[in-house]
């Protein structure tokens, strides 16, 4: 009979304690996402507390969008995968760990927020640069991003393409503005961050091609004043894309949650908090009232002109690409 | 023939049975080598030997690959070498000089083991870069270090220095004052002694820190990156070329290139060990 009621106190204490513990999950995300879901969590903890009365606990991974791919599909038990680059989501497709349907599991392509390439440069903007063609004038420097090692890198190739494409017409005509613009690169940098570094802390280049997101974060951290954003007469749609890990959340059960946390992306609340950190909100009410921040201008996406991502990437960035004929075919 | 005999360290000793263990411990070798090194290399193997002969040697021939290898090499072949020669002269006033602050010398020779490499290349990309403490007095006499091969070779030559003196410092510390004594008693020069008794005492452990340096460089990414400027054909490594290959999640190719670097170094290392022994030889130990 003791040993019974032991038994039973055993089996309640750790009853209580399961239920004591709050349901965990982990997000993957790229690197600069930090700062956006680190506020993001919190409204969602609160949120998901007041609509269930359930506690909730959030982890975050970060790192380059396509390194957190490779370290999903190679095992990182995270729920959901949040990232800057629609080829990163594909290729977790293609390995069977997310839907392969998974733009269409969400709204918007599956894909919360957006950004844009702009430029930034020296305050004043000492040699007028006012749209793509100014890069290609001989002695400006352009930082930009290797599109081989970032999606950032890529993005702004495919915004300077989708320019000359949209301007003269031919692939062949875009190729040469692409080559032209890349001689003036005098640094390829490895990812966004270590451009905006080469550009505002070793003074190297006259203008910076980045993300919008980039852009204010660069004022928050280098101070006002010290760079001019200067928005081109067109520039692209860069997707967001977000997607329910199936592989993991079949696992550790977590599933609805993980559905919840991705969908409340799309909440005002949360589209307001990623006007806040200079990620394009799609809700259209919000993205008028922070008109300011992101400047209408003409944009395209990337299936518009090239199809999708995945052809782009196979075009343009693969081994033998357009990317690489600028610097191996003389 | 003496002094020759000498400087060698001394005979050496012959592989003997006496010691108990010996199956034990093979056993216990052999198992930690293939769980450390032998398994995951093997595991290189099989990701490239997904690829077909003409995928395989497509993917190691590409003209931006060609001109990694030659800079990854190159560069990490002239970085070994000036820290064979500093490294030989750091080595050289620790052990025979006392002077004050001996110690905290000898403790900043193994930072660059301890640096997280990339916290390395950023210090060295912010002294060198043309706003830089050093690179503004150099750009204006056309000298550029940053974000070009140039940058490439110093930050392996900081990344490579512990090892050169680290491997020579106890070798120059057995090596007996006596020996260089008797050469100038027996009318040698210091040049001649120099040459011709602590040169050759030193020698191979100049060789394996010139090959544990090299090895260390051919593989450095991480200091690298962030100083090299990282141009296509110009100033891209070779680990760069691989995680280039990752970012297109081409595994394969990637692993492809890492197996053409990985037999390249194996071969490289292959002939300083053949150099070595043929350097202890050549110096005269009874063998």
């Amino acid at each position: 009979m003791k040993t019974f009621t032991r038994l039973a106190l055993v089996a309640a204490l750790s009853f209580t304690g399961l239920a004591a513990q709050a349901q965990t999950l982990l997000n993957a995300s790229y690197d600069v996402a930090r700062e956006f879901y680190k506020d993001y969590n919190a409204a969602f903890v609160a949120h998901y507390k007041k609509t269930t009365g359930k506690d909730v606990k959030i982890d975050q991974a970060h790192g380059g969008s396509s390194a957190q791919a490779r370290a999903v599909n190679d095992g990182l038990d995270a729920d959901v995968v949040t990232m800057n680059t629609t080829t990163d989501v594909d290729f977790l497709a293609s390995t069977g760990v997310v839907a392969k349907d998974w733009q269409k599991r969400f709204p918007n392509s599956a894909s919360p927020t957006t950004s844009t390439m702009l430029f930034l440069t020296r305050n004043g903007n000492p040699k007028n640069i006012k749209d793509w063609d100014d890069l290609i004038k001989p002695g400006v420097q352009v930082i930009v991003v290797n599109p081989k090692t970032g999606g950032n890198g890529r993005m702004a190739y495919l915004a300077a393409w989708g320019y000359a494409k949209k301007k003269w017409g031919t692939d062949a005509q875009a190729a040469e503005f692409i080559g032209k613009l890349y001689k003036n690169v005098p640094v390829l940098a490895k990812g966004g961050r270590d451009a905006t570094t080469i550009f505002l802390q070793r003074n190297i280049g006259d203008v910076l091609v980045t993300f919008e997101s980039e852009v204010v974060s660069v004022d928050r951290e280098f101070g006002t004043g010290k760079v001019d954003a200067v928005h081109p007469s067109i520039s692209i749609v860069a997707e967001n894309p977000i997607a329910v890990v199936e592989r993991t959340v079949a696992k550790k059960g977590t599933g609805e949650l993980a559905k919840a946390y991705l969908d409340y992306l799309y909440s005002e609340e949360a589209q307001e908090i990623a006007a806040k950190h200079a990620l394009r909100p799609r809700n259209a009410a919000v993205l008028k009232k922070y008109s300011a921040t992101f400047k209408p201008i003409q944009l395209f996406t990337v299936n518009e002109l090239f199809g999708s991502l995945a052809e782009a990437q196979k075009v343009h960035f693969n081994d033998g690409g357009q990317f690489d004929k600028i610097y191996t075919v003389k | 023939m003496s002094v020759a005999v000498l400087s060698a360290g001394g005979p050496r000793r012959k592989p003997r049975r006496v010691l108990p263990g010996f199956n034990l411990t093979l056993g216990y070798t052999v198992l930690y080598l293939s769980l450390i090194v032998l398994i995951p290399l093997s595991a290189l193997l099989f990701k490239t030997f997904t690829l077909s002969w003409e995928q395989f040697w497509a993917a190691v021939t590409g003209p931006r690959v060609l001109a990694s290898y030659r800079l990854t090499f190159g560069a990490s072949f002239i970085a070994a070498l000036v820290n064979v020669v500093f490294g030989l002269l750091v080595a050289w006033v620790l052990v025979r000089y006392d002077f004050f602050g001996k110690k905290v010398v000898d403790a900043l020779v193994d930072l660059p083991f301890a640096l997280p490499t990339a916290v390395a290349g950023i210090s060295l990309t912010a002294l060198l870069a043309g706003n830089g403490w050093i690179g503004q007095y150099l750009e204006p006499h056309g000298i550029q270090l940053a974000f070009n091969p140039n940058g490439v070779v110093i930050a392996l030559i900081f990344i490579g220095l512990p090892f050169v003196v680290r491997t020579v410092q106890p070798v120059l510390e057995d090596a007996e004052k006596e020996l260089e004594e008797a050469a100038t008693c027996l009318g040698a020069t210091r040049w001649q002694t120099f040459t011709r008794v602590i040169f050759p005492s030193i020698a191979p452990a100049l060789l394996t820190g010139f090959a544990m340096a090299f090895a260390r460089a051919v593989g450095e990414y991480g200091s690298v990156i962030f100083i090299a400027g990282n141009m296509p054909m110009v100033s891209e490594i070779t680990p760069l070329i691989i995680i280039g290959k990752l970012e297109q999640y081409d595994y394969a190719g990637a692993t492809a290139v890492a197996v053409v670097m990985l037999v390249f170094s194996f071969i490289l290392l292959l002939i300083i060990n053949a150099l070595q022994a043929w350097q202890r030889k050549r110096g005269g130990a009874p063998v």
